[in-house]
């Protein structure tokens, strides 16, 4: 079950598709930037299969120009390294 | 919508990215993330004014599970554009301590015991009304604050001179402005000030007067710099009696001994008319020349009375009078240079430069306190610098509703929400709007703070209400207001946030709701009035000062003054109390529209505000044709006054060879009974300490962090050694911040005051050091 935040730019001129974009995406919130050409993505998934379908999608959106990770929390790995 | 751990995980991933944001896009803002809709709601923004000083800043509370989790600035407040301090940033902590007061309690047999909240209100009406009808109605009182709400006020000035009678009404601002607003009236006739902060984008010279704003009004300083570094002609001048974090920002620090600003800023007016930099068309046009009266004495005793008295002067009078200032001789009393004098005096009288002086406690908090606001103003008179955007003499407020609340609303004992108790035609207004007779409201005033203490000291007063405010702590001359308070047939009333040392004196303790636990509105620096909402239910039975008093109110028989409900009453007191101020020159905004706007100036005149008063193009109000009209004045002009240099109350000698000098820092809010539960604030700061000059700390054989033992005629303090810290004091003078309980520094501190704004002097008293 992990959560994930990044930061995206957008492709220039896309941020308000980029944000509808990626608002439709299950399991993604999203917080546009008022001022600047960024938005904060923060992804809950359920499991380790919808993370990777997640990705997939992220990669394909025409919108994003990049994705950058400002934060990860994953309740498997941990387990593990507990383990 | 609980918080659970999964829901705090997915808020910190998003305020991890947030920050990231921040730091690789300066200036990016998150301030419409509570308008998405479909997000998880992880978070919820509303708007409020911070609460930690007057300057107003706008910022953004976030509510994750009704509980107040972040703030930010708010980018849509013009006052700060986003930016807060480190005390706004931290503000929502000092909501949730430990040791919040969330019950009643009341002294029984000398324990103080838990009791429904309606049993301490019961009591506290029971108390009113039986002391009124042994002693007479001046025998109670409430001491308020420029922290007050203006609902707040507005209520306690309503029940005490509406309803019960008397003029005991007063508030700590008496403490920090009521120099500045005699200061306006006797200059302009009119309070406030007559600029904004938009003059900082203005302005080429900024002249800082006894006033540390990198600390005490930081925001403000930050966008001083960010103007200087901005444009190519802009100069900061901090003119002090001590070196602080302002003097290390400014491009020339100028130190003056205590006292002696009231003959610099003479000797400043002498130079600029011994080198014709006066603006002539301005002052023909819109200046007149007055005195008063000398040697007016510093109200250490009891009973004090001064009235003042103004004589019409001409011109040549006043040039006479400022020969005893030439900068040569101010040089020998001031320790200023005769050259810096002339150079602060080329800066204003440069027709080219556009000149803001800004001040705070250094002028207010000053036994010629009015004076020096006088001869600030007469500077820029002379030269026809002010009410035009960066010409501009700014008072600066220290509280969230200083101005708001005690000025605006008139929570002082000769005021009323429009005018003064002595003026008829001002009480008439008041008995119409609050619905009761005209003989109710007393023609005379009673006691400003610091006779209101001696009073209750002397058993003059046998109850006392006191809200938002801590005078256990800031009162000076402590010692005798405390042992005051606690005389066996003093009855105390404290309704507060925190325990505290005025707590401890309390009869009665009422839980207060706290900022944005509650709906109201603060008045800041600017005149711009801020309203904000209920954002978090407040804890226990805590509720708002307003609503407590309404409740007594009711109690003592006055449903019909008081007659709100408890989910609309907000809205109906602000709207009743404009009313007082109905008008061009002080007309408020309605209700709907504050509750929308992260402020609004005053005077609010079809739908329009007003940035600078007094200037036609921008004042509605101004009625005589001409370019400037100081309307606040029956001659329409502004007054020029000749006031003198006179002495401190209390200065050095053999004795007693320090000046003791007491302020605040940075990082706490007055007395710290807040910002000391906020745990970073805390830690940065976590007790006071005394500023010694090094070389005087080498005489005493004193190192850093050791403990020195502060002495005065009234009491002493030990606290450790600050050498070369934020602050560095000149030889001959200490400073001490007063924040820190444990260390009570008005204990040694002078209740001397200003005789015509009555507000005591803590910048100035005598002491002597010992190594303890």
């Amino acid at each position: 079950m992990p959560i994930f935040s990044y930061l995206a730019i957008p492709a220039n001129g896309a941020k308000e598709m980029l944000c509808a974009d990626l608002a439709s995406l299950s399991h993604c919130e999203v917080i546009p930037s008022d001022n600047r050409e960024v938005v904060v993505l923060v992804t809950d998934t359920p499991d380790k299969a919808t993370e990777e379908k997640l990705q997939e999608k992220l990669k394909q959106l025409q919108t994003l120009q990049s994705l950058s990770l400002t934060f990860g929390y994953d309740d498997e790995k941990i387990k593990e390294k507990l383990r | 919508m609980k918080l659970n751990r999964r829901r705090f995980l997915k808020y910190a991933a998003a305020s991890s990215a947030v920050a990231t944001a921040g730091a690789l896009f300066p200036g990016a803002s998150f301030g419409s993330w509570q308008k998405l809709k479909n997000n998880s709601g992880i978070i919820s923004w509303q708007k409020a004014p911070c609460r930690f000083c007057g300057t107003g800043c706008g910022v953004l509370i976030g509510v994750s599970d009704g509980r107040a989790v972040a703030v930010k600035g708010d980018p849509n407040c013009s006052v700060n554009k986003g930016l807060c301090c480190m005390k706004g940033y931290h503000s929502v902590q000092a909501l949730y301590a430990k040791d919040r007061i969330t019950t009643a309690k009341i002294r029984k047999n000398g324990e103080m015991v838990e009791v429904p909240i309606k049993e301490a209100l019961d009591l506290i009406a029971d108390k009113i009304k039986k002391t009124m009808e042994k002693h007479g109605k001046d025998s109670v009182a409430i001491y308020g604050s420029g922290q007050w709400t203006i609902p707040d006020g507005y209520v306690a000035s309503k029940l005490f001179k509406g309803c019960l009678g008397t003029n005991n009404v007063e508030a700590n601002a008496r403490l920090c402005m009521a120099s500045a607003v005699t200061g306006f009236m006797t200059s302009f006739g009119i309070d406030e000030p007559m600029g904004c902060y938009e003059d900082m984008d203005h302005a080429n010279v900024f002249i800082t007067w006894g006033n540390n704003m990198a600390e005490m009004h930081p925001v403000l300083f930050s966008r001083m710099l960010a103007n200087r570094k901005r444009r190519n002609n802009v100069t900061i001048i901090d003119f002090a009696t001590r070196s602080t974090r302002t003097s290390q920002a400014a491009d020339k620090s100028i130190l003056f001994r205590p006292q002696t600003d009231l003959a610099v800023a003479n000797a400043i007016c002498y130079e600029i008319i011994k080198n014709d930099w006066v603006n002539w068309d301005f002052v023909n046009e819109h200046v007149s020349f007055h005195k008063g009266k000398t040697n007016i004495g510093y109200g250490t005793q009891d009973h004090f009375a001064f009235k003042d008295k103004a004589e019409s002067i001409d011109f040549e009078e006043y040039k006479r009078f400022l020969e005893d200032y030439t900068p040569e001789k101010v040089e020998k009393i001031s320790g200023v240079s005769a050259k810096n004098i002339k150079y602060m005096a080329a800066l204003y009288g440069d027709p080219d430069l556009k000149v803001t002086s800004f001040w705070c406690m250094g002028m207010n908090q000053h036994t010629r306190g009015t004076w020096i606001n006088n001869l600030v103003y007469n500077i820029h008179l002379l030269v026809g610098k002010i009410s035009t955007p960066g010409n501009s003499p700014f008072s600066l407020t220290g509280q969230p509703s200083a101005c708001g609340t005690v000025r605006e609303v008139g929570t002082l004992t000769h005021k009323l929400p429009h005018g003064v108790v002595m003026n008829e035609h001002h009480r008439k207004m008041a008995a119409e709007i609050w619905d009761v007779p005209l003989e109710n409201i007393d023609p005379k005033p009673t006691y400003h703070t610091v006779e209101m203490f001696r009073a209750l000291d002397r058993g003059d007063i046998k109850f006392i209400w006191i809200q938002v405010t801590n005078p256990m702590v800031t009162m000076p001359n402590l010692r005798r207001y405390r042992d005051g308070a606690l005389k066996d047939d003093r009855f105390v009333v404290v309704s507060d946030v925190y325990p505290t040392p005025t707590t401890d004196v309390a009869d009665v303790i009422l839980p207060a709701a706290m900022w944005v636990e509650q709906e109201g509105m603060f008045g800041n620096s600017e005149r711009r009035t801020q309203h904000f909402a209920e954002i978090v239910k407040p804890p226990g039975e805590a509720m708002s000062d307003t609503w407590q008093i309404i409740e007594v109110a009711r109690r003592l028989g006055f449903e019909k003054q008081f007659p709100w409900s408890q989910d609309e009453y907000i809205g109906k007191i602000w709207e009743e109390y404009r009313k007082f101020h109905a008008g061009p020159k002080h007309e408020m905004a309605p209700y709907t529209v504050l509750k929308k706007r992260s402020g609004v100036q005053w005077p609010f005149v079809d739908g329009k505000e007003t940035r600078w008063r007094f200037n036609a193009k921008y004042d509605p109000a101004c009625t005589n044709g001409k370019d400037f009209d100081f309307y606040g004045k029956k001659n329409h002009r502004a007054w020029i006054w000749a006031r003198p240099y006179e002495p401190a109350a209390e200065f050095p000698d053999g004795e007693y060879n320090f000046w003791l000098n007491t302020g605040r820092v940075i990082e706490h809010w007055h007395t710290g009974s807040m910002t000391r539960r906020i745990p970073v604030l805390h830690n940065a700061v976590p007790h006071s300490y005394v500023e010694i000059n090094p070389e005087d700390a080498a005489e005493l054989g004193v190192v850093n962090g050791e403990m020195v033992k502060i002495i005065s005629r009234r009491g002493e303090v030990t606290m450790p050694a600050s050498i070369r810290g934020r602050g560095v004091p000149p030889r001959g003078m200490v400073f001490v911040p007063f924040f820190d309980e444990s260390y009570l520094i008005n204990e040694v501190t002078l209740d001397a005051f200003c005789p015509i704004s009555k507000q005591p002097d803590y910048k100035k008293c005598a002491v002597r050091l010992e190594k303890a």
